[in-house]
């Protein structure tokens, strides 16, 4: 048999009559698309079938379906109304599922899954989720539900949008073309035509949304980006930097993209760290104090030993208050 | 003539079908002479070897079958499916919900998950949930699962306490074995985490999910784990992983179109002209001091504490180590040589001496 063996088959069999009672008349093709089974294989399941019913196994007990071209229904479903319960299992893969994208804004409508999870916990009864807990306390946006009308509608968007590594906030013009979740968070993939290319937008940094009357028109070379690896992918625009982490600092390591990582004494780490922009690296390194130091390149060494002096000046020194601000108000 | 599986799984329909329509517990005997397939069977071993292997199938796959006798007079056991038992109940979704729950399914990338939400996804059409799968408009199938996550899922639902190797603070980091009684699997801020007594520590602890290896060991029986009755997992994590909220306000002056991530947190007051340059004055919930003063610190002379004055000396101090780090003229000095093209070696003698 090529489409496993009974332990795959039987819950389908089991599945079939219900599945076709409710949809009389529906083509084969349909069925087998949503079982995830080949045309052939469904033809032969409903074969198979055709030979099951009750005890007697006379005219009137046996499953009964009748074809009309590429169609079919069930006539007599010999007591199959209703498929099998979810198993353990079962209800676990799909709860935890609906609970993550819960926890993801942006990317579903929240209510929707809630109203979702709620029907399906009660419809499993006693096999519902225990030992899984959900923090769903994070409200939707505005801005991302006007995300998923202008996707649904295939219309274009212009964003104001904040971009982290160049700290700056800056308005564009885009094409959407798909939601995405990647590591727990929500991304729009759009063309992006300032940048005539396709660009990543982080759901929770859209901070203005309007919705275009014209409609979505990625160019031909509008590819959807590979994210089997991740989001992050090495790039010839990145520059390298080589960074000594007190253990403190250690989870830099985690949160940022490092090719390289060298365990020193006292739990220390030197890392070579990718940036594109060497203001983000100068900020980085400058907010973590003493728990980092960059080694490389010289360039930025001096940049940051020189603006960490500046601010020290600029702030008055050591504990000298009332050098800090005059008011102008 | 159908295969040898074929003829299981019609024997393994026509018993389900059997046993919901009797209202009686079948003996085994019974039901080899009513349910066609068994009359194949060569001897009473060969019978009930077959219809133990059926049973074992049925109950692997959720089959409620019930084991009970007629009367006190019987005196082997009997078999039935209560259909209130057997059948999935009534569900109505919204189109708006069933295409959450079609997303739902696909979002897992590990079989041990994503098979299981498939055939629940099965289910949920034959009791007639129209579920259309928008599969180009939204992708959730994306590095959505760390590979411990399905082990250590079915570890808290069969009660059972697990081994595992612990990355202790990210890539690089040292491995360590954990034996660990698992309590429940949390997912907070889009990351998730396993809750449980840690038998090493003899004490409660939370682990990164993503921290754990894909090798978990299941350690004595299952049933053998108690979660405590008042344990609530999700506020250990947000212990662990968030500082309590809300210990104060600080108040930034920030230059004039600079630092636009810390508008973002912040809410502005007015206008604020600080060393003689523009710029605003904005609030700031202060949860933690060391977070706040690593966020201000970056920016420079861009940003001004205004208040609290711990705030202040935070962030000066972060300037101050930032300045004695970076030296000019201590760089070389400080025992650093390159030895290739992006790799440096530090001597650990004379490394890392700066405050």
């Amino acid at each position: 048999m090529s489409t496993g063996g009974v332990t795959e088959r039987l819950p389908r069999l089991l599945s079939l009559v219900p599945y076709l009672l409710a949809r009389p008349g529906i083509p084969v093709a349909e069925a087998a698309a949503d079982f995830g089974v080949s045309e052939r294989q469904l033809r032969r399941d409903l074969e198979l079938l055709w030979m099951c019913g009750l005890p007697g196994y006379g005219p009137g007990d046996l499953v009964d379906l009748s074809f009309s071209g590429d169609s079919v229904t069930v006539t007599h479903d010999a007591g199959m109304r209703r498929p099998l319960r979810l198993t353990t299992a079962e209800a676990t893969a799909l709860l935890v599922a609906l609970r993550t994208l819960a926890d993801v804004p942006g990317v579903v409508d929240t209510a929707a899954v809630q109203q979702a999870t709620a029907k399906i916990e009660h419809a499993v009864g006693d096999a519902g989720l225990v030992g899984v807990a959900v923090d769903l306390s994070r409200e939707e946006a505005a801005t991302t539900a006007a995300v998923r009308e202008a996707l649904a509608a295939s219309r274009a968007l212009r964003i104001v949008y904040y971009t982290a590594g160049r700290d700056a906030v800056s308005q564009r013009t885009i094409d959407p073309m798909r939601l995405l979740i990647v590591e727990g968070r929500g991304y729009l993939e759009a063309w992006c035509r300032r940048a005539e290319a396709v660009r990543m937008f982080r759901l929770d940094r859209v901070e203005e949304v309007e919705v275009l009357d014209e409609p979505a028109a990625p160019p031909p070379e509008a590819e959807p980006t590979d994210v089997s690896e991740g989001l992050f992918r090495p790039s010839a625009e990145h520059r390298f930097a080589v960074l000594l982490l007190e253990r403190e600092a250690r989870w830099v390591a985690e949160y940022y993209p490092v090719d390289d990582v060298v365990e020193l004494d006292g739990g220390r780490a030197r890392v070579l760290l990718r940036y594109a922009d060497p203001a983000w690296l100068v900020r980085l390194v400058m907010g973590l104090g003493g728990g980092a130091r960059l080694l490389e390149p010289p360039e930025l060494v001096d940049a940051i030993g020189s603006r960490a002096r500046e601010a020290l000046a600029a702030a008055g020194g050591h504990g000298d208050r009332d050098a800090v601000g005059q008011s102008g108000r | 003539m159908p295969g040898v599986s074929s003829a299981r799984a019609e024997r393994l329909v026509n018993l389900v079908l059997c046993l919901l329509s009797t209202r009686q517990f079948l003996p085994a005997e019974r039901i080899r002479q009513i349910v066609p397939g068994y009359a194949d069977a060569r001897g009473d071993d060969a019978f009930f070897r077959m219809f133990e292997r059926d049973k074992n199938e049925l109950r692997e796959l959720g089959v409620p079958l019930e084991t009970g006798r007629r009367s006190s007079f019987d005196t082997v056991d009997g078999y039935r499916i209560a259909r209130q038992d057997y059948e999935l109940g009534d569900i109505d979704l919204e189109p708006d919900e069933a295409a959450a729950v079609a997303l739902a399914a696909r979002l897992w990338d590990s079989p041990e998950l994503a098979a299981p939400a498939h055939s629940a996804l099965v289910k949920l059409r034959a009791a007639g949930v129209e579920v259309d799968e928008d599969q180009g408009r939204v992708q959730p199938r994306v590095r959505t699962t760390e590979p411990a996550f399905a082990p250590l899922l079915a570890a808290v639902r069969a009660a059972r306490a697990v081994s595992f190797e612990h990355r202790r603070g990210g890539p690089g980091g040292v491995m360590q074995r954990r034996t660990v009684e698992p309590w429940g699997v949390v997912s907070w801020r889009g990351r998730w985490y396993l809750v449980g007594h840690d038998r090493d520590r003899d004490a409660p602890r939370s682990f990164r999910v993503s921290r754990i290896s894909e090798v978990v060991t299941p350690i004595g029986p299952a049933g053998a784990v108690t979660v405590p009755a008042d344990v609530d997992l999700m506020a250990m994590v947000r212990h662990n992983v968030d500082p309590p909220a809300g210990t104060g306000t600080a108040r930034v002056w920030v230059a004039d179109g600079r630092a636009h991530g810390l508008r973002r947190l912040a809410r502005a007051v007015g206008r604020y002209t600080h060393g003689g340059r523009p710029g605003d004055e904005l609030e700031l919930d202060l949860r933690n001091v060391d977070t706040v003063a690593r966020w201000l610190a970056g920016h420079g002379p861009d940003v001004a504490v205004l208040g609290p004055e711990s705030l202040a000396a935070a962030v000066r101090a972060n300037w101050a180590a930032a300045a004695a780090a970076h030296a000019p003229h201590e760089v070389d000095a400080d025992g650093r040589f390159p030895v290739s093209d992006d790799h440096v070696v530090v001597r650990p003698d004379r490394a890392g001496t700066g405050p």
